[in-house]
């Protein structure tokens, strides 16, 4: 914890951040220097076009990634003089294509979320018990535990991976784009979940998302990023805008607030080209918005 | 259960040999030995022999699970690390030393073993040798590279000098029978492979979820890698040394056990010592009872007994992954 006297910009409720955190693979540099904070108690939406650098962010923060430069730091502390089995206490990741051994059941997939909290001389205990029965009530999939994960439904094989993670009993919660390849109904159930976690459990959430508006209407913060960069940060209502979107994804858009939390919600009008989309050709693409406009 | 098997197994295998022996003769071979023929047919032959391959079913059966486990292949056997050819390649190029000829059974063991480690610390090394780190792909790669390598260098060598030939074939007869007497000196080698790989089941559970979930389950990828290949690498190099290769039933004893325990590996490593011990146990009976007044080596019986489960295993409507 930062001390009151001296107290860091933007650090003091941050139960996450990072610091010139430059992020790359095979000599190449993705993430250049950047700096973010997630604040604690929050759920934060990365959003961005495809290879923006927002998986690989997710990645370098939650350690599956060796920084090349710069440090992230978890509650204060450098997550590199942590060890995995600390940090695995404190945070968990969701990868974005996780990995089953065919005839997995769901309660042995959860109860391999208590592997942090385990010895290899010690493999279980009530504690353990406890954290599955609880994983798999919150995730409403206590009855499908002895089900193996290959039988199950899309939406309910994500529901088993969260309450794996959940079994973790991490404060803070790192998810990679956790509705790809679900329809919008389980899409929508991810992510009521997501927001049941944080609202009824306290849990930190820092996703990836693909679809604005669902990002829009279950975070707190959106994260909007290009080229590696974030280019706006802040409350959904702030963030979102025609311009951002122009900026961002190349997208001719409205935004309307939705009716039901009068949060903003994406119409897209048609996609320009991505390359034009820097600063000269972004004041074209407003222009060509306004003439559709009049 | 497991245990009953292999005990039962033991049993059978000291009953059953190429001469028949009554139960009476076992009796008294066990209990009260005074030198008949049939006690030193149970006490010099078939005891050896059966703790051989009581071993080495343990080493192949275990070797087996941790090669498909650290690799999630399904296909991947005690071979993965190119211990055979390694050990092979030791033993010919030791035929070729100047005194090969008198040189003991035990001298060539000692080629063997260290034959078949070198090559796995060798494929580790380069499968490791990526930005990556030893991934399942690299290390079966290496473990390809280095075997067609070392499997080119012998039989160049065996093309060029009938004494390699000679001891090649000697040692790589698939059979616990002939170097039973070489257990003593592997058993500490033996219990330490089988030590880390009970240590590596934690790991290895967290790693058949892919190594970014392991990673974030705060498993150290590295080191639980390394760690599962040494003790396959030891339990490979310890079974290829006493009975040569059997990696059928390295491949075929995982797959087994699988379908009996599930996916967890706190259940799939001892199942797979014991299920690998009842099978060579059992294969190495029959193939003294099939062929009598011979033996079939228990590789022979292994692959006769292996197939059709292989296709049973192919046949099936679900397929297996790792």
């Amino acid at each position: 914890m930062t001390t009151a006297t001296q107290p860091a910009p933007r650090d003091d409720t941050a139960l996450l951040s990072a610091h010139g955190l430059t992020l790359g693979f095979d000599g190449r540099t993705v993430v250049p220097s950047l700096d973010v904070a997630f604040a604690r108690g929050t759920v934060t939406s990365v959003i961005g076009p495809n290879g923006c650098g927002k998986s690989t962010l997710l990645r370098g923060l939650g350690r599956l990634l060796r920084p090349q430069a710069g440090r992230v730091a978890l509650d204060g502390g450098d997550l590199a003089g942590m060890s995995s089995r600390a940090t695995a206490q404190r945070m968990s990741i969701l990868p974005q294509t996780p990995h089953a051994p065919s005839g997995l059941t769901v309660g042995e997939l959860v109860a391999r979320g208590r592997h942090p909290r385990q010895r290899w001389y010690q493999q279980f205990s009530h504690s353990d018990e406890g954290a599955i029965a609880d994983a798999l009530a919150a995730t409403d999939i206590a009855d499908l535990a002895a089900t193996p994960l290959e039988d199950l439904s899309g939406g309910q094989r994500q529901r088993a991976w969260i309450s794996m993670i959940l079994a973790q009993e991490t404060e803070l919660m790192l998810l990679d784009e956790p509705t790809t390849y679900l329809d919008l109904a389980h899409q929508v159930d991810v992510l009521e979940l997501v927001r049941r976690l944080n609202q009824d459990m306290g849990r930190t959430v820092v996703m990836v998302l693909h679809d604005i508006s669902l990002a829009a209407r279950y975070s707190d913060v959106i994260i909007a990023m290009r080229d590696g960069r974030i280019v706006a940060e802040g409350p959904p209502s702030d963030v979102i805008t025609p311009e951002l979107l122009w900026e961002v994804f190349g997208l001719r858009a409205e935004v309307i607030q939705e009716p039901t939390e009068g949060r903003p919600h994406v119409v897209p009008l048609g996609a320009g080209s991505v390359k034009s989309a820097a600063a000269p050709g972004m004041r074209a693409g407003l222009q060509v918005m306004s003439e559709a406009d009049a | 259960m497991g245990v009953l098997v292999v005990i039962a197994s033991l049993a059978l295998s000291l009953a059953f040999g190429g001469r028949p022996t009554s139960f009476e003769e076992l009796v008294h071979a066990v209990f009260a030995p005074d030198g008949s023929v049939a006690d030193i047919a149970i006490r010099e032959l078939r005891w050896p022999r059966t703790l051989n391959a009581l071993a080495v079913g343990t080493c192949v059966g275990v070797a087996g699970c941790l090669a498909q486990g650290q690799t999630r292949n399904p296909i991947a056997d005690p071979g993965l690390l190119g211990i055979y050819p390694g050990a092979a390649l030791a033993i010919v190029a030791g035929s070729l030393l100047p005194g090969a000829a008198g040189m003991s059974t035990y001298a060539q063991a000692g080629f063997a073993f260290a034959g078949a480690v070198t090559a796995c610390a060798l494929v580790i090394a380069v499968g490791s040798a990526t930005r990556h780190g030893a991934t399942p792909l690299t290390l079966v790669l290496a473990g390809a590279a280095v075997s067609a390598l070392a499997g080119g260098v012998v039989s160049l060598i065996v093309l060029s000098s009938d004494a390699a030939l000679d001891t090649l074939r000697f040692w790589q007869m698939g059979s616990v029978a002939a170097r039973g007497a070489l257990l003593p000196q592997l058993v500490p080698l033996i219990i330490v492979g089988l030590v880390l790989a009970v240590a590596n089941i934690g790991p290895l559970n967290a790693l058949a979820l892919g190594d970014d979930t392991a990673r974030s389950l705060g498993v150290s990828v590295a080191r639980a890698r390394i760690l599962g290949l040494a003790a396959l690498a030891v339990l490979a190099a310890a079974s290829v040394t006493l009975a040569g290769p059997l990696a059928f039933a390295g491949l075929l004893v995982p797959h087994a056990v699988r379908g009996l325990v599930g996916a967890d590996y706190r259940w799939q490593i001892p199942g797979s010592a014991l299920f690998g011990a009842s099978l060579l146990l059992l294969t190495d009976t029959a193939g003294r009872v099939i062929a009598r007044p011979g033996e079939l080596p228990v590789g022979v019986v292994l692959a006769v007994v292996g197939a059709p489960f292989f296709i049973y295993l192919a046949r099936r409507r679900r397929l297996v992954t790792l």
